[in-house]
């Protein structure tokens, strides 16, 4: 009963982690680090003044190379590196019910310390909305733009039911310290997909988020130019910056821990039962006879 | 009453009522010691003020004076109680402040309180404000609708109670008036008829009868169903109430709780007339037999004696739960560990980033929006370390499971339920069921080491049946059972025969002496030695009338057994009682009437050991008859006469208590007028005495009894219960300790010993038997050298009593009470403890009430072992409370020893099945439910504390609030409470086939600190997979707080349940349903939470679920988090299995049907039972099938839902019928909370 259950959890898992693995592999994945790079020489010593420095020119050109055939849709994520989004006083700073309703735009308690400017509430107020993402990417291919589709990357769950389309934003990034990106006030919240993205904190201080789409495929060795409008301020706590794009599987983005991790339990679990099974022949008992008991084993019995 | 007491206890009903404060400080006797061991209990000083207040003489500035008929005058200076009663607690203004204070008695919710304290500050506000209260509040809930439900209860009881209505006379009128029980004060008289209960306690002033006499049954008081009379004085019984008026002023003591006590006098027509406990009627009391009865209002509502009885059960804590809370620091220290590092890291983190913070965007400590820009909600790194560590407690608060107390005490209530309902446990004889007073100590059943037990009534039947006598030197023990015709000679009344309801075997030889003629010396004294019997009593003698209009039964009602039986015996020699008033007896002398005056009777108490009558025979003479226990009538003997006789009749007492019978030595003397004169005066002013009554009367009794010849001495004999001995064998093999402690002699105690297997032939005994601390000493170091010469002889001695084959000599310890004296409370009873734990059995003999208590102290004190005390008697109180475990047997003896008791129950064998059977499962379930709830506590704690390693230390938790507020209250709480109920790893018929498996419990092997230590390994390994693997495969992507979150929470609900169905040993439908049930209803729940728009983590769980990697995360924690506890157990089980475990396997491959019965989940249904008949039929599968529809359905729920339709029926029925069990047994609890 033991072998068979650890036999057939080997059984079930070395195959899922098999799969998992392929699946992985077939992930392209370019990953490009930009926040060190896209600073000019001059200004590599006092990078958070370049960063700081609203006159700079923050245009900076990255080229890739497809290391594999891409299928559409290549997604484009930015990939922030230790920024906090779950750190407590970030996730609590900021206040559903405006998001939702235009009814509760003075709703903004929760917001501290980004809840007002100038004495009037902020929409979207908090300290998430208020560091909004502002680097823009531009994708070229051989001088051709590569067009990123930046509708459908929010849920859509999100922009039905959780941000309004009668909220829009309003005294935002007004304040004494401009946080991130600023928004269009005449585009209602729901329509605003970069910052619903943003607004769906990550759950670790690492993360990516869905920038666009590139929907035509990528073939091998192609040179893809991004024009980055490096902006976004991670030099003030030692955050890195990065450019992801990836095709997806059934598992996902590139990931081998899945597949390594249903590999080790189900070999483990194999090498188990091939234990319990050489146990078994050399140290063999009879299940439920008598003699076994301690008293009948030993006329003491239990030392009390 | 205890009749256990030294032998020839027998005599009088009431033991020592009377007030004696010479006696008192050298012993305790029986009956005060059985009232005042409550004391304590309730712990109120007025209490025992009360007690003391009986025991004094009374003096007028504490006696309370009642105006006869007139409750105004007696009223006037002080308000006494009214009689309306009031056993409710709150009032519904009180109820809410006084709930409130009641409850947070308990240490948990004072930190469940403190913890939500904390979270409402704003700096600290981890959860939203109703999220943290949510919890708290939950269980004040619950427990304040349960007491209310209870006080609503009792408020309904007491109005009924209060509304009853008796007859009153009205105030200085004529007439008896219909008056609401409430509405009845102190010195009023009232008028009860025959059967009515009594209002209050009163004192009787007139009865039905001329001689005014009353007879009451006291069961709703003490539990003895027997009739008990009363008396009304002879000065108030000629006064005729409703017509010339009453006038008289009645001087008692103040209200106490001695139920068997009062001291009162009554002054009328300008005399003083004494009154005592058989002048008073209490409140409670059914009249029986009387016509009616008056009697004057003395006290009333919560003074009566019944009210001030009630108290409530004994409140112990178990063993586990002394240990849990050794695991509860550990967790503690646990918890400040986890919090102290998270302040710690934190203040790291918060000095590397200090120059970062103003302005990054994740943390911003500079506040633009204010003019100042001033730091927002920051105050300092120290502050902010004291805030998250604060913090951290409020998100780690569930590392102490609170919610662990209340699961514990519905497993408590629930296993309470089936001991109360299994059939094994119900005796049939006395109608009693298995009754669990005390609620918390359930787990404690299954680690008893050491039973104290008292032998009569507990061991025995304590069902006394006349032996055989011994009459002037001559023994008279072929007895044989008389057929019905010997009857036919004697108590012939008109053309009716009486005949004795019981029959009682008699010697031939003795009988023709008795019939034949002439006067022979033999046969005059076989006269007076019956005549002795017949009269020397308080036994009443009632007529039943038969189908046979020609015969009547004598039924003789008494509160002693012993005398009891006496006079069934002399009744089968030909002297029949057939008739006692207060002023005479009529007695049936071989078919002549006789009357008889009782002169004076001097009752039993326990210094005398003896009682004693004065009787005017028919011609003229005035005889002495005495009873008593040997070493108190050999003393009283005179010695001069007949030396031989008195030589025969002790060789006689010697041979009739090596038998086990309890002996009692009769004796009489006739008095002379001028010694009648002497002592009827000498009586009359004692028993008329003001002060000292009490220890008077004892004088006058003692001056009287004095130069007796001896009549002769009676054996009686007093049944083992049925299934003793097996039952003692089995504690034995279980390795339970069996000691019995008794009353009587020690040749009694030894021969009982021997039949009831206790001791063997092949035993040692070691006899202490000593009259001074030195010889004591020398006794007891003796029989320590002898232990250890033995223990030398066969090395590894020292387990034979859980071994089967003793390999060396088996030692018996017999000790008698007056070496106790010296032993107990003084240095020699470490020698004591030496000797007596080497020794197999232990028989202490001739011991006392406290000594008993004293003796259990002995081991408690010393070792860490688990004691039981067993008995039935008043006498029994003082051990069974001392115990850790006290149990009560509900038998002849009346209720003092179960209401004392933590368990009560019928016969003394139910202790196999209680211990073996339903201990060891409580033990095993109750320990398993404990590590079980440190686990799933702390596996959650566990895997959030790991996430605040990814959070900056700021305490963050992906798991949204309200999961973390359910998770121990819903998504978890209920699989553990099921199993913790339902769960068995082995079957009864295991257990007891092998007592020995008895010792996992009392080796504690189901829980210790190294469990409690692998626990926590398994619990910190099962959060790192909980917590790494969807990290680890999370880590560089777009996952939200909210979902993974979601992915958390489901996981560490799956998992824990997994890790709870992989230790259930028998499944049955509600485990399933409990436990699958929970991980959907956890899903809904967090469906639900993900529902609401307004909540951060909207619509999480349907994008998460949609993605295939989330069910491959769940699969891989669920599997890798149970893989080495999974290969831990099979490894341990298949390689070095316990005794439970080979006992399991070889249930389920020894023996098919054993597995079959598995399938039934509770086991009063598996076993033939009498009150589960009805059930029996209803789950007969051949009587449902035919209820039932056939075809389609049946076809379609077989192969669909696993399960045959019947099955599906027959769960339903199951379901129903255990809703009705339990609620009609909170029902009883609740009722009985409202009497106790």
């Amino acid at each position: 009963m033991i072998i068979t259950s650890f036999a057939l959890v080997g059984l079930v898992f070395v195959p899922i982690g098999l799969a998992s693995l392929s699946a992985s592999e077939q992930v392209v994945e370019i990953v490009d680090r930009y926040d060190i790079d896209c600073i000019p020489e001059q200004f590599q010593n006092e990078r958070l003044a370049y960063i700081q420095n609203s006159e700079t020119n923050k245009t900076c050109t990255r080229n890739l190379i497809v290391p594999r055939k891409m299928n559409s849709p290549v997604y484009v994520y930015y990939q922030l590196d230790n920024f906090y989004q779950n750190h407590r006083r970030y996730v609590k700073s900021r206040s559903d019910k405006q998001l939702r309703s235009k009814a509760y735009e003075q709703v903004t308690d929760n917001c501290k310390p980004e809840d007002k400017a100038n004495g009037l509430a902020i929409v979207p107020c908090g300290l998430i909305a208020w560091s909004l993402f502002n680097d823009t990417y531009k994708f070229s291919l051989d001088s051709k733009v590569l067009e990123v589709n930046k509708k459908n990357i929010a849920w859509k769950s999100d922009q039905d039911h959780k941000f309004g389309s009668d909220v829009y934003p309003k005294n935002f990034q007004s304040g004494a310290l401009i946080g991130g990106a600023k928004l269009n006030a005449s585009i209602p919240l729901s329509e605003q997909e970069d910052l619903i993205v943003w607004m769906r904190t990550a759950a670790l201080p690492t993360f990516r988020k869905l920038y666009g789409k590139i929907e035509v495929d990528l073939e091998l060795n192609d040179k893809i130019t991004v024009v980055i409008q490096n902006n976004y301020n991670t030099y003030g706590f030692g955050g890195k910056k990065k450019l992801v794009l990836s095709t997806t599987t059934w598992i996902g983005g590139k990931n081998d821990f899945l597949g390594v991790a249903y590999l080790t339990v189900g070999g483990m679990c194999l090498f188990l039962a091939i234990c319990f099974v050489l146990l078994y022949v050399f140290k063999p008992r009879t299940l439920g006879d008598p003699s076994y008991l301690s008293w009948n084993r030993n006329a003491a019995g239990h030392p009390s | 009453m205890a009749h256990d007491g030294p032998p020839p206890s027998p005599l009088l009903p009431e033991p020592p009522i009377r007030p004696n404060p010479a006696a008192r400080s050298t012993r305790v006797d029986r009956i005060s010691f059985a009232v005042d061991t409550p004391v304590p209990r309730r712990g109120s000083r007025a209490d025992s003020d009360r007690l003391a207040a009986s025991q004094k003489e009374l003096s007028d500035d504490d006696a309370r004076l009642v105006y006869i008929n007139d409750p105004v005058r007696t009223n006037e200076r002080f308000e006494f109680a009214g009689n309306s009663i009031r056993t409710a607690k709150y009032s519904i203004l009180t109820f809410l402040p006084r709930n409130l204070f009641e409850q947070f008695h308990r240490v948990a919710y004072v930190y469940f309180l403190v913890i939500a304290i904390l979270n409402q500050l704003p700096q600290l506000a981890v959860f939203g404000r109703g999220a943290s209260v949510l919890p708290l509040a939950f269980v004040l809930l619950v427990t304040a609708v349960k007491d209310a439900y209870e006080d609503w209860r009792r408020h309904r009881s007491d109005r009924n109670e209060n509304g009853r209505t008796a007859s009153v006379l009205a105030a200085g009128g004529r007439q008896f008036q219909p008056m609401r029980w409430k509405d009845i004060r102190v010195g009023e008289i009232i008028k009860i008829a025959a059967n009515e209960t009594i209002p209050c306690d009163m004192v009787l002033l007139s009865t039905s009868d001329s001689t005014g006499v009353a007879y009451v049954q006291t069961i709703n008081l003490d539990g003895e169903s027997n009739l008990k009379t009363r008396y009304a004085k002879q000065e108030t019984l000629s006064k005729s109430v409703d017509k010339e008026g009453f006038a008289g002023l009645i001087r008692c003591e103040r209200p106490n709780r001695n139920i068997y006590g009062f001291h009162a006098n009554m002054e009328i027509d300008r005399k003083k007339v004494s009154l005592g406990p058989s002048n008073i009627v209490l409140r409670g009391c059914e009249l029986k037999n009387t016509a009616w009865a008056v009697g004057v209002v003395v006290y009333a509502g919560r003074e009566t004696k019944v009210m001030l009885n009630s108290s409530g059960a004994p409140s112990k804590r178990s063993r586990l739960e002394t240990h849990m809370n050794r695991e509860t620091l550990l967790l503690s220290g646990l918890l400040l560990a986890l919090c102290l590092v998270v302040c710690v890291l934190a203040g790291i983190w918060l000095g590397n980033h200090k120059d970062d913070l103003d302005y990054s965007p994740y943390f911003r400590k500079r506040n633009f929006s204010s003019d100042d820009e001033k730091d927002y909600n920051y105050y300092g790194i120290g502050m902010q370390i004291f805030f998250t560590f604060l913090m951290s407690v409020i998100v780690f608060q569930i590392m102490i499971p609170i919610s662990l107390y209340i699961s514990m005490e519905l497993v408590r209530l629930g296993q309470a339920y089936f001991m109360t309902r299994d059939a094994s446990l119900y005796d049939e004889a006395s109608n009693s069921r298995f009754q669990c007073r005390a609620l918390n100590i359930n787990e404690d059943l299954g680690q008893i080491k050491y039973i104290f037990s008292d032998k009569t009534g507990t061991l025995t039947e304590n069902k006394m049946e006349f032996q055989c006598a011994s009459i002037q030197g001559v023994d008279y023990s072929g007895g044989k059972a008389s057929s019905p015709r010997d009857w036919e000679a004697y108590s012939v009344v008109g053309n009716q025969f009486w005949r004795p309801k019981l029959l009682v075997k008699t010697d031939p030889e003795l009988v023709r002496l008795l019939r034949s003629g002439g006067e022979s010396r033999e046969r005059m004294h076989a006269r007076e030695f019956f005549l002795a019997l017949a009269a020397c009593n308080t036994i009443v003698p009632l007529t039943v009338g038969t189908p046979d209009p020609k015969q009547k039964l004598i039924d003789y009602q008494g509160e002693s057994p012993d005398e009891v039986a006496l006079v069934y015996a002399a009744a089968a020699y030909g002297f029949v009682l057939v008739e006692r008033t207060s002023g005479h007896i009529v007695i049936d002398v071989l078919g002549e009437r006789l009357r008889f005056d009782v002169l004076g009777l001097h009752e039993f108490d326990s210094d005398r050991k003896r009682m004693s009558v004065i009787i005017g025979c028919p011609d003229k003479r005035v005889k002495l008859f005495v009873k008593g226990a040997d070493s108190s009538m050999f003393g009283v003997i005179d010695r001069s006469i007949n030396l031989d006789i008195i030589r025969a009749t002790e060789t006689h007492l010697h041979a009739y208590s090596s038998l086990g019978l309890r002996t009692l030595v009769i004796g009489m003397r006739e008095l002379s007028s001028a010694e009648f004169n002497d002592w009827q005066s000498a009586y009359e002013k004692a028993s008329t005495a003001l002060m000292g009554r009490g220890s008077l009367l004892r004088a006058v009794a003692a001056n009287v009894e004095c130069n007796l010849h001896v009549l002769g001495a009676s054996g009686i004999e007093d049944k083992l219960q049925r299934g003793v001995p097996e039952a003692i064998e089995s504690l034995r093999q279980a390795g339970i300790k069996v000691w019995v402690l008794t009353g009587d002699k020690q040749e009694t105690a030894i021969s009982i010993g021997y039949s009831c297997k206790l001791l063997t032939s092949e035993m040692t005994q070691i006899i202490i038997n000593n009259h001074s601390k030195d010889s004591c000493r020398k006794s007891l170091e003796d029989a320590i050298a002898m232990t250890n010469k033995l223990a030398a002889i066969s090395p590894g001695a020292q387990n034979t009593l859980t071994g089967t084959g003793s390999q060396r000599v088996p030692l018996a310890l017999i000790i008698d009470g007056t070496s106790l004296v010296y032993i107990l409370e003084t240095e020699l009873e470490e020698e004591l403890f030496k000797a007596a734990t080497v020794c197999d059995v232990v028989l202490c003999c001739r011991v006392a009430p406290l000594q008993k208590a004293g003796i259990v102290a002995l081991i408690k004190n010393r070792t860490d072992d688990m004691t039981l005390a067993i008995g039935d008697g008043a006498n029994d109180v003082s051990m069974i409370q001392m115990a850790d475990v006290g149990v009560g047997i509900s038998g002849q003896e009346g209720r003092q020893a179960v209401m004392a008791s933590d368990f009560a129950m019928g016969q003394f064998r139910f202790l196999v099945p209680l211990l073996l059977v339903h201990g060891h499962w409580n033990y095993q379930r109750m320990a398993y439910m404990i590590l079980y709830n440190f686990y799933r506590n702390a596996v959650f704690v566990f895997m959030l504390f790991w996430y605040v390693l990814y959070t900056a230390f700021s305490l963050t938790t992906a798991i949204t609030e309200w999961s973390s507020v359910l998770y121990s209250v819903i998504y978890t709480a209920l699989p553990t409470i099921v199993v913790g109920i339902l769960d068995k790893d082995l079957s009864r018929k295991t257990l007891l086939k092998y007592p020995q498996l008895y010792g996992s419990g009392q080796r504690e092997e189901r829980y210790n600190l190294k469990l409690f230590i692998l626990t926590m390994m398994d619990t910190v390994w099962q959060s790192l997979a909980i917590f790494f693997i969807p990290f680890l495969a999370y880590r560089h992507s777009t996952i939200d707080g909210s979902s993974l979150g979601d992915l958390w929470t489901l996981a560490v609900v799956i998992l824990v349940n997994i890790h709870l169905a992989m230790d259930v040993f028998r499944w049955n439908w509600i485990t399933h349903a409990s436990i699958w049930g929970c991980i959907v209803a956890t899903a809904i729940c967090v469906i639900i939470i993900d529902s609401i728009p307004v909540l951060p983590g909207y619509w999480a769980i349907y994008d998460v679920m949609g993605t295939g990697l989330f069910w491959l995360l769940l699969l891989g924690i669920a599997v890798a988090g149970m893989v080495p506890r999974f290969a831990m157990k099979a490894f341990t089980e298949y390689f070095f299995p316990s005794d439970i475990q080979i006992a399991r396997e070889q249930e389920k491959f020894g023996n098919l049907d054993e597995a079959a019965a598995s399938e039934i989940p509770m086991s009063t249904f598996s076993q033939p039972h009498q009150g589960c008949q009805n059930y029996k039929i209803l789950f007969d599968p051949e009587s449902s099938r035919k209820t039932l529809t056939t075809g389609f359905v049946q076809r379609f729920v077989e192969s669909y839902m696993g399960f045959s339709l019947e099955m599906a029926y027959q769960r339903v029925l199951l379901a129903c019928g255990l809703l009705s069990d339990l609620t009609k047994l909170l029902k009883e609890r609740l009722y009985f909370a409202h009497l106790v």
